[in-house]
């Protein structure tokens, strides 16, 4: 065990190093990126304002903002304001965009981990089956809706599911985390759960069919092993087999793959967001991209980037404690 | 009749697919502007034996829109995974015959651009070139190559531990021969694959950010233009711009898909054992 927790100290530091030096590069890219973009800020947030600005303002904002500086310095001055916590202020919402991140990551946490974990337990599941009834009818039938979804883009399935559930059944709220007209301490968690159902299962539809396809393949390998061999030898069923010795060892790489899986888990929920109006980071991000607002683009980029990488070194660490070939591997 | 074998069978298929894809594309570029100004008249015409897909709430046909709008999503994915697989041959060419810095750079790269997710990141490109064609090009382009990096870049590094790589260094051949003789022939079949197959994923994602409002402009004929105004109607009861112009679209990812592998079957030798 003591190499185990010497390992994970040395993955932990290896990839932190990593991390942050994938954040810095992310911020300088993003950074240079929206400097070379048409769109002024300092006249978006002047637009903002909704007020007329004379020129001695103006040029007091550019001077807060650091127009005539360098580059550079200005990327620096940047940085070191984002390590202290400040992204600066949005130019749409009129408040730290830090804030604003800090409020609708709760709402979008929700939104994927409930997708996260109904994507992750239907694919198990349909993995599970998919490989127990190899080549036969149901794997086959599986197999070809997993093919479909892929191919199926997120936003057109949302908009099904809005047609059909809102719109011409009735059961579920058009849009927004919680009903209109409520003020948000008073909205109870069933009503908040109920807006968040249509988001969530659409947001899991797309991305099971990954998990789904790798969970068959693990267990084609196992079915197929010397071991399992015995084990029918032996006389157990088929689903003795699976519980004894399919589960063990498929289950944490799938739970690995769910945490590599992040990036497109947020990238699906941008998606998802922006057709049932939640208000969550997504529909920030795309709000603030149309409408010029640069502090808060780059503060969820960098937040987005940072989400992404977390999952990755969880699924690095788990790897390594799941795995000790891996663990054998890195020394 | 003797029965087809399965490479006759996939050399078919693969003509007819892109004979279809073809027609899809070519209706798409010779539709006149004209055609699909409609007249309020008929705005929000349900599906009809005049208007198959029906009319939109300006009354433009929403059949002719969307084959438009098919084109020009096929114009966007073709050009954006070409310039994507180009990128992916030099990096993981790169990558796979550098020294050990630059295999570290470039894994470090493709970390880079698979750390922020893809939507974000083309939002962000798109944001930065001022939204329409350009920005979608360059951001499709620019998230699409990191997969078929490293798969070349695996198969490059299994290429040259193989013994005619070793005995053409062996009998004095330069490093560009060796890629010009040995490498880029071999490579050449797992390239057009991988075009093929990123071909889909980069319609989706222009339909996506078009929908999102970043890439074409609104007025202009596409399936993600077409489906956001859709929402605008949905509560309104207006099933059919939302409902079949996604199908058509899903229609061709699969198209596309299905000529992929059929051409996989063809071109690989492997995978056509499988």
């Amino acid at each position: 065990m003591k190499g185990m927790s010497g390992w994970l100290i040395r993955i932990f530091a290896v990839n932190s190093i990593k991390i942050i030096s994938l954040l810095l590069a992310v911020s300088i890219i993003s950074f240079v990126l929206v400097s070379a973009s048409p769109v002024d800020p300092v006249r978006q947030y002047i637009l903002g304002l909704g007020t007329a600005v004379s020129l001695e303002q103006r040029a007091e904002i550019e001077s807060y903002w650091g127009i005539d500086e360098p580059p550079a310095e200005r990327y620096l001055g940047w940085l070191f304001e984002v390590l202290n916590g400040n992204l600066g202020e949005s130019a749409i919402y009129r408040r730290p965009v830090a804030d604003i991140i800090g409020e609708r990551f709760w709402n979008s946490l929700a939104l994927m981990l409930c997708a996260w974990i109904l994507a992750g337990g239907i694919g198990f599941v349909l993995g599970c089956v998919m490989g127990m009834y190899r080549n036969r009818l149901p794997d086959r039938i599986l197999k070809k809706v997993c093919y479909l979804l892929s191919t199926v883009p997120a936003f057109w399935l949302g908009l099904l599911f809005l047609l059909v559930f809102s719109v011409r059944l009735g059961w579920f709220p058009v849009g927004f985390s919680s009903p209109i007209g409520v003020p948000g301490a008073d909205v109870s968690i069933w009503q908040r759960l109920y807006h968040l159902i249509l988001p969530a299962v659409t947001l899991s539809l797309m991305s099971f069919a990954n998990i789904a396809l790798h969970t068959r393949q693990k267990l084609a390998d196992v079915l197929d092993s010397d071991y399992v061999l015995f084990a029918r030898a032996r006389g157990e069923g088929q689903w003795t087999i699976l519980r004894r010795h399919g589960l063990r060892n498929i289950l944490l790489p799938a739970l690995t793959l769910q945490f590599a899986s992040f990036a497109e888990l947020f990238g699906g929920s941008v998606m998802a967001e922006n057709v049932f109006s939640y208000p969550g980071l997504g529909s920030a991000v795309a709000d603030a991209g149309l409408r010029g607002d640069v502090p808060l683009l780059l503060g969820v980029t960098l937040f987005s980037a940072l989400f992404v990488c977390a999952g990755n070194m969880m699924a690095n660490l788990l790897y390594g404690v799941v795995d000790p070939q891996i663990r054998e591997a890195g020394k | 009749m003797k029965r087809m074998n399965r490479r006759t069978g996939a050399v078919c298929l693969a003509a007819v697919l892109a004979a279809v894809l073809c027609t899809v594309y070519a209706c798409g570029i010779l539709i006149p502007e004209e055609a699909v100004t409609g007249s309020f008249l008929n705005a929000g015409c349900p599906p009809c034996l005049e208007h198959p897909f029906g009319t939109d709430a300006l009354g433009r046909d929403l059949f002719l829109r969307t084959l438009k709008g098919l084109s020009v999503s096929m114009t966007v994915g073709l050009a954006a995974s070409a310039v994507s697989a180009v990128i992916a041959v030099l990096v993981g060419i790169a990558a796979a015959t550098g020294s050990k810095l630059m295999d570290g750079a470039v894994n470090w790269l493709i970390d880079l651009v698979m750390g922020v997710p893809h939507t974000i990141l083309i939002i962000l490109i798109s944001f930065v070139l001022g939204r329409g064609l350009r920005g979608l090009l360059a951001g499709i382009a620019a998230t699409h190559w990191c997969s078929l990096a490293r798969l070349i870049r695996s198969e490059v590094l299994q290429l040259r531990s193989q013994q005619y790589v070793a005995v053409s260094r062996r009998l004095g051949k330069s490093g560009g021969w060796i890629l010009r003789h040995h490498l880029l022939p071999h490579l050449a079949p797992q390239l057009f694959v991988g075009l093929i197959l990123m071909f889909p994923h980069a319609i989706l994602h222009e339909a996506s950010i078009s929908f999102l409002g970043f890439g074409l402009p609104p007025e202009q004929s596409a399936i993600g233009i077409i489906l956001s105004e859709s929402m605008r109607y949905l509560s309104a009861g207006m099933w059919w711009p939302a409902v079949l112009p996604g199908l058509t679209l899903v229609m061709i990812v699969l198209l596309v898909d299905k000529t992929g592998d059929s051409l996989r079957m063809i071109f690989d030798p492997y995978s056509a054992q499988e």
